[in-house]
């Protein structure tokens, strides 16, 4: 890709002797601008690492040294973990991880079925209201989240949705909405719009259109807004605390009720085991689907 | 087309007003509570914060086989106080009867009561109460009427270091006094909790006890906190501030951090509830195993007063067996019930006569000191508005200890803001 | 939920015509057009009335009601009645009931007291933590868009501070900025971080960086993937410097994918809760969202009151956000339909 944008840049000026001397010259250029590439992600791995690292090292530790702040493992023991998975005293970790999966999936695919058409008509047509519309949509992210629970806590009471994943599911979905419109909206609205006109020329009806053209051309933006989404769902704790049971409750609820074996006392070391529990097969999965996730985005744009 | 999208629409902004308007009318149904009969009886479901020590899950299983019709479901809330509390209210709110035996934490009786959420227990719901810790009735009691019943409590206890102080001083000045030790040595002398959230009142309304003064009256809301007394609490704590007495970075300490500088040997005094005894003589990181013991907090002339923790159990006004409910209640305070929950998860038990039992007593040995502290114990103010007052006493008195505001002035501003409290929103 | 989707599915199918509609028949075009549209948008919009708008309007008609008063002769509350504007009044004027009908200045100690300073802190926290995202996390995707070996190692990365529960990054900060914990060790301080005004307010700015500046990265890097290479290439080729290069191309063309993300960044930091209300540091970090809850366990009405207070603001920041620096979902769509039908 390199050498052909090279020969674009250099065609421009036709010139064979400048054409090596901007070789040569792009070559060290490059060189020196990986090295700093390489420090910069250094320096973003470690900071977003770092804290982490502290986490994994104090789930490790016996819970008598919970206070230790010696920077490397020390007192190692694997209780925390066996204390976080532990189902003896009701903790299910377990089944709050697919909880957790269900729930997120859940809301991530119908957020971005129903958030995809919302915002292909807000991109691509022009309709009457438009404005209003998108007023509206936004004006869902302005009210403090806080106040959403006791009105939704006596709906779902009220139609006997308590507990459900109904319950927590839809919710969610609405919170996720506005973003996911808007996100979908900017991106859609920047596909080029000829290519879609010349799939109909060549009689596609306006739905295959946009499956077979514009869909695939806005993956990347398709994809960055679906982890959105299910970080979005994966993070929530609010709702999730008071409207799920022992049976739907996820992972942030799970986490959040561990406790020490004495009143006051707060189980650092097993929230911290658990939590690693919890986020690790989340990144492993995101390292699995990366390849996807970097084929999707690279469709529309640079290749890497 | 559009215009007949328009009334559509207007008509679905009804529909929505309308069902909020019928939803809102909901709450605060006032004291129109009281039931009917006494032959309610069937299932019922018992709830309480996490249970640490598998203690509950046994004790339902063992009334569940006595009573095979009126078996008792068990719905475990968070780990966190203030969500415990939040989730009781939605379902107060939505007169849920799927909660029949609520755990109370004690600082709540007085709201759930005067909101009418709480059965009263008298008639023929009434409980033999005799036998139990004083302090946790009147804790449990609002308007002179029983509402919870008292189930495990807590006291403060002063731990102090044996290696360094021969006698535990019994009064607030000969623990000043003894600071020179703690000088000597380089650690720092005395700690609670003084973090800016629920432990800050507590150690708040201990100063203030133990120096004679009171927060309300005994109306529940009206603030007395203009007077010498209250004054004199105070300022002990402000002072020891001030001389270095306490630790400045004892302004973050919630239980946990204290529990952490005492086990590290970084204090001489240190006022905490009992169950930072076994902790600090089994961790591994314990620098003060075998060199600490317990005594009565102190006060100002002699023992001071302790606030009082724990949870009380009620039984909802929305219960549909509310007999079977106040019969697992007094399942819940028999003797052996109570011993088990001290045997297995060294809760404090509010039955009075397990205190001097000889082999409670070679587990936890700190129990008769603990009795101590509750007979002198103070309930936090039993008011409907308690979340205003503590509100109230947490940032004034935290602005006073951080020497920001002095003492006067923070003590105005509560006695202002606990009487705003009680007047209205 | 499977009638709504398919009513949606229909209306795609249905979708319009196009531009090459017949002149005459142009009105009748666009009036089934807007139909279609309306149709797409329906599912979003039932759904958030729901959830969303259903608790706007119940709250707001709350407001207006006292919160319940106790009735000293039985101990019990009684509903409030109408409260006019009194709710509002308690927080934007820091009027405070004396209990004989009168008002006077809300003392300390009191929410209402608490208001202003909390707005003030709000703001604070928006703008400090936002520019900052926006900044690190251009820069994260400038990094993150570059080809190099381990480029997938810094993607993943950058997904960890999100990918941890908030119940737990709250608890995990929490400990490692206790007064002896691994910051004031490794820096040998003594800095009171959970209950000094400065420090907590700072340690929460950090640990909000932290948790939400690959929110930021993301979505600017999905904007910078839309950008041509050949673009670049042309622009350094034209000796154009890095820095130019980046205000004169990258930047304007990435500006709809960034607009969104500050946009939401700041709708969401103006909501911020889970940190302050963990973290402490008491009325210096109480953001408008703690005072709400706090509220709501002292008094409900009150606190709808302040929820609707809190939406208001929050609309007009975004309006003039909107109006000023032209998060122009809108127009460019129209004035791009507009340039195809000619």
């Amino acid at each position: 890709m390199t050498t052909t944008a090279t020969r674009i840049g250099a065609g421009a000026r036709s010139d064979a002797e400048q054409r090596v001397d901007v070789n040569r010259a792009a070559a060290s250029r490059r060189r020196w601008a990986s090295a700093r590439t390489w420090v910069q992600a250094a320096i973003i791995v470690i900071w977003c690492l770092l804290p982490f690292y502290w986490m994994v090292v104090t789930s490790f530790r016996d819970v008598g040294y919970t206070f230790d702040t010696a920077f490397w493992p020390t007192h190692v023991t694997l209780d925390n973990y066996v204390t976080a998975l532990s189902t003896h005293w009701g903790n299910h970790l377990g089944r709050a991880l697919l909880n957790s999966l269900i729930i997120g999936v859940s809301v991530t695919v119908v957020s971005l079925v129903i958030g995809v058409f919302a915002s292909y008509a807000l991109a691509r047509v022009e309709f009457r209201f438009k404005g209003i519309v998108l007023g509206v949509i936004m004006g869902a992210s302005m009210f403090p989240g806080v106040a959403l629970l006791t009105p939704l806590f006596q709906l779902f009471t009220n139609i006997g949705w308590m507990g459900t994943y109904q319950a927590l599911i839809i919710p969610e979905i609405s919170f996720a909405l506005p973003l996911t419109v808007y996100t979908l909206t900017s991106f859609l609205r920047e596909m080029p719009w000829d290519l879609e006109e010349a799939a109909r020329i060549d009689g596609c009806t306006s739905a295959q259109a946009f499956r077979k053209v514009i869909l695939p051309l806005a993956a990347p933006a398709v994809f960055t807004t679906a982890i959105l989404a299910f970080i979005a769902s994966w993070n929530e704790f609010l709702i999730s605390s008071q409207l799920s049971s022992d049976a739907t409750q996820p992972v942030t609820v799970a986490i959040a009720s561990f406790t020490g074996s004495l009143p006051h006392q707060v189980p650092y070391t097993a929230i911290m085991a658990a939590g690693t529990i919890v986020t690790v097969p989340l990144v492993v999965l995101v390292l699995i689907l990366q390849r996807r996730i970097v084929a999707g985005l690279t469709a529309g744009g640079v290749k890497g | 087309m559009k215009a007949s999208r328009r009334p559509l629409l207007v008509a679905g902004f009804a529909v929505i007003a309308a069902t909020a308007l019928t939803l809102s009318g909901c709450s605060g149904n006032g004291g129109s509570s009281s039931s009917s009969g006494g032959n309610d009886r069937g299932p019922i479901t018992y709830v309480q914060g996490k249970d640490n020590n598998n203690l509950i899950r046994p004790i339902i299983a063992e009334w569940n086989s006595a009573h095979p019709k009126e078996k008792v479901t068990f719905k475990e809330q968070s780990d966190q106080a203030d969500q415990q509390h939040d989730d009781l209210v939605q379902h107060f709110q939505a007169k849920d009867s799927g909660y029949d035996v609520v755990a109370v934490d004690v600082i709540w009786t007085a709201e759930f009561a005067a909101k009418g959420w709480l059965q009263p227990l008298k008639g023929d719901y009434k409980l033999d109460t005799s036998k139990m810790l004083p302090a946790t009735v009147k804790a449990g009691t609002y308007g002179g009427t029983l509402y919870t019943a008292p189930w495990v409590t807590d006291g403060g206890l002063l731990y102090y270091r044996t290696d360094l102080v021969k006698t535990p001083p019994t009064t607030w000045d000969e623990m000043m006094k003894d600071c020179s030790i703690a000088k000597a040595h380089n650690i720092g002398c005395y700690a609670g909790q003084y973090a800016d959230y629920e432990g800050l009142t507590v150690n708040v309304a201990e100063a203030i006890n133990s120096a004679g003064g009171t927060i309300v009256g005994d109306d529940g809301k009206t603030p007395t906190l203009d007077t010498p007394e209250a004054k004199k609490g105070l300022q002990t704590l402000v002072d020891a501030f001030k001389d270095g007495n306490i630790p400045q970075e004892a302004l973050t300490y919630q239980e946990e951090e204290g529990r952490q500088a005492f086990e590290a040997g970084k204090l001489l005094f240190h006022r905490n509830w009992p169950y930072i005894y076994s902790l600090a003589s089994t961790d591994g990181s314990s620098k003060v195993k075998g060199k600490f013991a317990v005594a009565p907090l102190p006060g100002i002339d002699g023992a001071g007063a302790s606030s009082l923790g724990g949870h009380n159990i009620a039984v909802s006004a929305y219960s549909k067996h509310k007999a079977t409910a106040v019969d697992f209640i007094k399942f819940m305070e028999t003797e052996k019930i109570q011993r088990e929950a001290v045997t297995k998860a060294s809760n404090a038990p509010a039955l009075a006569s397990l205190y001097s039992d000889p082999a409670l007593n070679k587990q936890l040995p700190y129990l008769s000191t603990l009795k101590k502290s509750l007979d002198t114990a103070v309930p936090r103010p039993v008011s409907p508005f308690y979340p205003a007052i503590t509100k109230a006493i947490e940032d004034d008195s935290f602005a006073a200890l951080k020497g920001t505001d002095s003492v006067d002035q923070a003590l105005s501003n509560m006695q202002k803001a606990i009487k705003t409290a009680g007047s209205g929103s | 939920m499977s009638a709504t989707v398919s009513g949606a599915t229909r209306g795609s199918s249905a979708s319009p015509r196009g531009p090459r509609q017949e002149r005459g028949g142009l009105q009748r075009a666009q009036r089934v057009r807007s139909r279609n549209a309306l149709l797409l948008i329906l599912p979003t919009l039932v759904l958030l009335a729901v959830v969303i708008g259903y608790p706007i309007v119940s709250a707001i008609i709350t407001s207006f009601q006292k919160d319940a008063g106790l009735d000293p002769a039985t101990g019990f509350f009684v509903q409030g009645g109408f409260a006019g504007f009194s709710n509002f009044t308690h927080w934007l004027l820091q009027r405070c009931p004396t209990g004989d009908g009168g008002t006077t200045a809300c003392p300390s100690g009191n929410l209402g007291a608490q208001f202003w300073s909390a707005t003030f802190t709000t703001f604070f926290f928006t703008v400090t933590t936002v520019v900052l995202e926006t900044v690190i996390g251009f820069w994260m995707a400038i990094i993150m868009n570059r080809a190099f070996a381990g480029r997938s190692l810094v993607r993943t990365a950058i997904l960890v501070p999100w990918a941890i529960p908030t119940a737990v990054t709250a608890k995990l900060w929490y400990f490692i900025f206790s007064v002896a914990g691994i910051v004031n060790a490794i820096f040998a301080t003594k800095i009171l971080w959970t209950s000094d005004d400065w420090p907590s307010r700072i340690a929460i700015i950090i640990i909000d960086v932290w948790k939400t500046t690959p929110f930021m990265a993301l979505l600017i890097l999905a904007g910078l993937q839309l950008i041509p290479g050949e673009i670049y290439e042309a622009a350094r080729v034209d000796g154009a410097s890095t820095w130019k290069t980046f205000w004169t191309v990258t930047l304007p063309l990435v500006r709809p994918a960034l607009l969104v993300a500050v946009l939401f960044r700041i709708l969401d930091a103006l909501r911020m809760y889970d940190l302050p209300a963990i973290f402490g540091g008491g009325n210096a970090t109480a953001t408008w969202s703690v005072l709400v809850v706090e509220q709501m366990r002292q008094g409900p009405n009150a606190a709808s009151a302040l929820s609707t207070i809190v939406f208001v603001f929050i609309f007009v920041i975004a309006f003039v956000f909107v109006r000023f620096l032209g998060a122009n979902v809108v127009q460019t769509t129209q004035a791009q339909q507009k340039g195809e039908l000619k």
